[in-house]
Parts: structure tokens; C-alpha cells; sequence
């Protein structure tokens, strides 16, 4: 596989499809793994990152499962490239910094990913569509697994996985489900919703990651404590809290069905109409418009575009891929106006 | 530089905080960093880590922490302090004395209960998931499994894990009973 056939191909994570998928985006889990007494990544000197990378990669060669994946190493990628396996949350925005015998394993359906060198040797990550953290962890697990027979992982009985930074010792997992609640930002129920999140050490962060504000009324709940619970208790209590979270986003949007369809129509259909005619859009803009309109979507008042639609433009509109689509680099200014002739092709068919 | 937030104000306030496994520089401004700080105090960011570092180190002869150093990749204590990473898994057993109670704190516990690689064996959470479940399943955690546990909690001196292992064992007999009756 190339980096560019990722292009044409929607990753699996955003079809629109499994449990809750009308609230919920992905779920996500991610494993931190090191190889015994190797200095961690930020304390390794460039020879012993190499020799990191390749016992990774040796490992990889040996498994049935992650020999058929790609391996992309980042000294041979360019900022644009590196940017796009970002956008399509195949690697952290810190990966994409520093080369320094960085690498990401990438499977054909964008389903797992290996991150090699980052904060850890190792950071395994599974992405499901909809609320789907079990299947995720049926994934991780066998990868986790395939990795762990041919490398000797940093671990002790007491603590577990031994990681750079302690708040992810133990398991070395962090469980993370994304969801789109514009009804709960919508009625001004979301602080009240964040704070019980913050009390219950879960965190809460944006689409993309960098900062902790939430553009498009997307929002992704992770869980703190990685040691002192098994990885099934870690996901049931991230289950039974996003649970709830589903649960009030729902009658949120029921209640402002019943008793403000009017004012949701309106908005919702403005927004549907701002995407299909603008000429210069910003990501920023554009987020918060297509938010509503898969809000309409969900809610049956937009049904000339499906949700998977929708997905996809979340991804195409992000700077890289536009430079990508375009093949060639984009001022911001370029990419407003190519931004907003993909979104009024995509949204006129 | 206007602040990050309110994007009004001057900013005066500058912070590095790691969420999830980003770290973001923050400059805000007086009122905003308040908020912030706020908010901060409910995660276990870097700078919560290093306070909680501060506060072992007063219990702690602090000429001991500081002369510590990891024999297999060279960090001393005072390099993780300042770094908040270790250099390497050996490095947890060479500031052990002062990474039980830390983990305890980011974590609530200091013991691990989780998977084990392979060939260390502990094969008690190996087990499939089914889609859409939420709450353990029958014959997930055995009294069997629990018992192990509860003997590696008060061997490791950790009580409060402990007790919690010890009420769910209560817990698992108590309705095993009562389903044995129903039967
Ligand atoms: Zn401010
Ligand atoms: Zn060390």
C-alpha cells in the first residue's frame, strides 16, 4: 500500500456504521509498550532509537498479522504527507514533530496503527466506528500479542507495563470514544456534563487533539487510571459513562425535536445551505456548519446526504488532505477556495 | 501574545499541559489561567505530577532522592523531576521508593491487575469481549481470580485495593448463593 491510496478509501473508523453511530464517531484504544532496558524514546541516542526501530520492525516481520500492514518510516515522509497520517488519526501531532527513527504500521482498513519511537518504543492503537470499544480490544489484544512473542517488553509483575511518563503505567491503555453532542452544547448542558466527566478522572479533549477546546461540538472522553484496574474493568467504566453521556444527548435531541423543531430546522438547513454555496471557507467554519448538518442527517430533517457523506468530509476539508487531493502545496488562503469547490461538488451530487 | 483562550486579553500566564498524550503550550491571561487552573486541578497533567513530586520529597530525606540514579540508562531523579519522564523501565525500580506512592496517587492504586506478556504469564484477563457488553460477565472474575489478586494486594501492602477486592469477593458469594437457591 502507498501513502497515497489512503486517499481514495475511507478508513473504517469513519463509515458511520456500528453501535450508537448516530452520537458516536469512533472508539478508539491504545496500548504503551517498551522493550526492556532500551532508554525510553526522549532518552535515547540516535543509534539506540535506530536499533529501536529496527527490532520493531524485525518484530513486525515476523507476525502473520502485521507483516501484511505498511510501515511508513517519517525520515521519508514530507510535512505534507506526515500532517495527512495526522488528520486521519493515524499518528499523534508529536509524532509528526521530530524525526528521529520514527515509523507508523498502518493496516490497509486504517483499523490499527503502530506507532515506533513516539512517546513510547511502541503505541498500538485500534480505531472502531461507533461505540465499539470490545471489538477494539479483540484487535489490539491479538496485535498486542503478535508483538509481545518476539520483543521483551518493559514490565514488572507490581506495576505493569513500564512507561515513560508514569500516568500510563500498568495497563498502558487509554480508551477513547469520540462523540458529536450538539444538542447538549445546543441547550447549555455540556458544562454541567464536563465537569461530572472531570470529577470521575476522565478527560475530555477536541477532534483533533491539540488544545481543549471543541470545535464542532466533537468531543472525546478518555479515561486517566491506567494501573490498578484490568484492561475489561478499565473499558466497562469508560462504557458505562459514555453510556450515560448517550443517554442525555438523546433526550436532549428529542426534547429539542418536540419543543424547538422550527429553530432546528432553520439552523440546520441555513448551515446545509452556507456549505453549498460558499466560495472561501475556513476548517474552522466549515467543522461547525457540516456538525449541524449531520445533526440534520441523524435527525431525518437533511435526507438528500448520509452520514458516511458527511464523515468523509470531516477528513477531506483538513489542510493536508486538500494539498494531497490537489497534489501540490496551498496557501491558507488557496485552501479556503478549494476547500469550499470539494464541499459544494461533494454536496450538489 | 494574546491569550489562547479569550483571545481578547494580553496573555501573561504561560503553561505546558499533557493531555491524554499531547502537550500543548498554553499562553493566557490572568483571568483565563484561573479558570484554567481550575480545571487543571481534576487531571493528572504534568503539573500536577511534579507537585505530587514536591510533596513526597518534604516526606522524604530530599538528599536521597536526589542522589538516586537509574544504573541502566543514567537518569538521576533530579533528571526526571525536571524531564517528568523516566529514561527506562529499569528506572521505576531505581526511584521506587518514591514511584509507589506517586502511582498511587495519579492512579489510585499502585498494583497492577491487567495483562501480563506472554511468556510471564497471568492469564486471567485474557478473555474475548462481546460486543456491546458492559458489565462482567459470569465466571469473569472468579472468587478463584479474585483471591490471587487479593493476595498480591496485601502482600504488596496495598490495602485499599485490598478492601475492594475483598467487598467483590463478599459480593461474587453473596449472589452465587442466592442464584444456587433460585435453582
Ligand atoms: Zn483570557
Ligand atoms: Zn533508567
Amino acid at each position: 500500500m502507498r501513502l497515497n491510496d489512503l486517499l481514495t478509501h475511507t478508513s473504517e473508523w469513519l463509515k458511520g456504521t456500528g453501535p450508537h453511530s448516530d452520537i458516536v464517531i469512533s472508539s478508539r484504544l491504545r496500548l504503551a509498550r517498551n522493550i526492556d532496558k532500551q532508554p525510553f524514546p526522549h532518552w535515547s541516542s540516535k543509534k539506540q532509537s535506530k536499533s529501536t526501530l529496527e527490532a520493531c520492525r524485525e518484530a513486525a516481520g515476523k507476525s502473520d498479522l502485521i507483516r501484511k500492514m505498511t510501515i511508513f518510516v517519517l525520515e521519508d515522509l514530507d510535512t505534507v504527507d506526515k500532517q495527512f497520517l495526522v488528520e486521519r488519526h493515524l499518528m499523534s501531532y508529536e509524532h509528526a514533530q521530530k524525526t528521529n527513527s520514527k515509523a507508523v504500521i498502518v493496516d490497509e482498513d486504517e483499523v490499527v496503527s503502530v506507532m515506533i519511537n513516539e512517546e513510547d518504543h511502541i503505541r498500538a492503537q485500534v480505531m472502531q466506528s461507533g461505540f465499539n470499544l470490545p471489538e477494539a480490544w479483540n484487535v489490539i489484544n491479538k496485535v498486542d500479542d503478535a508483538l509481545a512473542k518476539e520483543l521483551n517488553y518493559a514490565f514488572s509483575p507490581e506495576w505493569g507495563y513500564l512507561t515513560a511518563c508514569p500516568t500510563n503505567a500498568g495497563t498502558g491503555m487509554r480508551g477513547s470514544v469520540m462523540l458529536h453532542l450538539p444538542a447538549l452544547v445546543m441547550t447549555r448542558q455540556i458544562n454541567q456534563v464536563l465537569a461530572a466527566i472531570a470529577k470521575l478522572s476522565f478527560t475530555t479533549r477536541g477532534l483533533y487533539g491539540e488544545g481543549t477546546q471543541a470545535t464542532g461540538n466533537f468531543f472525546q472522553i478518555s479515561n486517566q487510571v491506567s494501573l490498578g484496574q484490568s484492561e475489561t474493568d478499565i473499558i466497562q467504566n469508560i462504557n458505562n459513562l459514555i453510556r450515560q453521556i448517550i443517554e442525555q444527548e438523546s433526550q436532549c435531541r428529542e426534547t429539542l425535536m418536540n419543543s424547538n423543531r422550527g429553530m432546528l430546522e432553520d439552523k440546520i438547513s441555513r448551515s446545509f445551505g452556507i456549505l453549498k454555496s460558499a466560495h472561501i471557507i475556513t476548517s474552522q467554519e466549515t467543522t461547525e456548519l457540516l456538525s449541524l448538518v449531520r445533526l440534520g442527517c441523524d435527525l431525518g430533517i437533511i435526507k438528500d446526504i448520509n452520514r458516511r457523506h458527511v464523515n468523509e468530509l470531516f477528513l477531506l476539508i483538513q489542510p493536508a488532505h486538500l494539498q494531497k487531493i490537489e497534489n501540490k502545496k496551498l496557501t491558507s488562503q488557496e485552501r479556503d477556495i478549494k476547500r469550499a469547490e470539494l464541499i459544494r461538488s461533494k454536496l450538489s451530487k | 501574545m494574546i491569550c489562547d483562550i479569550c483571545g481578547k486579553n494580553p496573555a501573561t500566564v504561560h503553561l505546558t499541559e499533557i493531555i491524554d498524550d499531547q502537550m500543548n503550550e498554553l499562553h493566557l491571561c490572568e483571568e483565563c489561567a484561573h479558570k484554567k487552573s481550575a480545571q487543571m486541578e481534576q487531571q493528572f497533567g504534568l503539573s500536577d505530577l511534579l507537585a505530587g513530586l514536591a510533596g513526597f520529597e518534604k516526606q522524604k530525606d530530599e538528599k536521597e532522592g536526589i542522589a538516586l540514579k537509574c544504573p541502566n540508562c543514567g537518569m538521576t531523579f533530579k533528571d526526571f523531576k525536571k524531564i517528568g519522564r523516566l529514561g527506562c523501565g529499569e528506572c521505576y525500580a531505581a526511584f521506587r521508593s518514591f514511584l509507589g506512592p506517586l502511582l498511587k496517587r495519579i492512579h489510585g492504586s499502585n498494583l497492577h491487575c491487567g495483562k501480563a506478556p506472554g511468556s510471564r504469564i497471568a492469564k486471567l484477563t485474557r478473555r474475548k469481549i462481546e460486543p456491546g457488553e458492559t458489565r462482567a460477565a459470569p465466571g469473569q472474575d472468579t472468587v478463584a481470580e479474585l483471591r490471587i489478586r487479593l493476595q498480591k494486594a496485601v502482600e504488596a501492602e496495598a490495602y485499599e485495593e485490598a478492601a475492594r477486592l475483598r467487598d467483590r469477593i463478599k459480593e461474587l458469594e453473596r449472589t452465587a448463593h442466592q442464584e444456587g437457591k433460585k435453582e
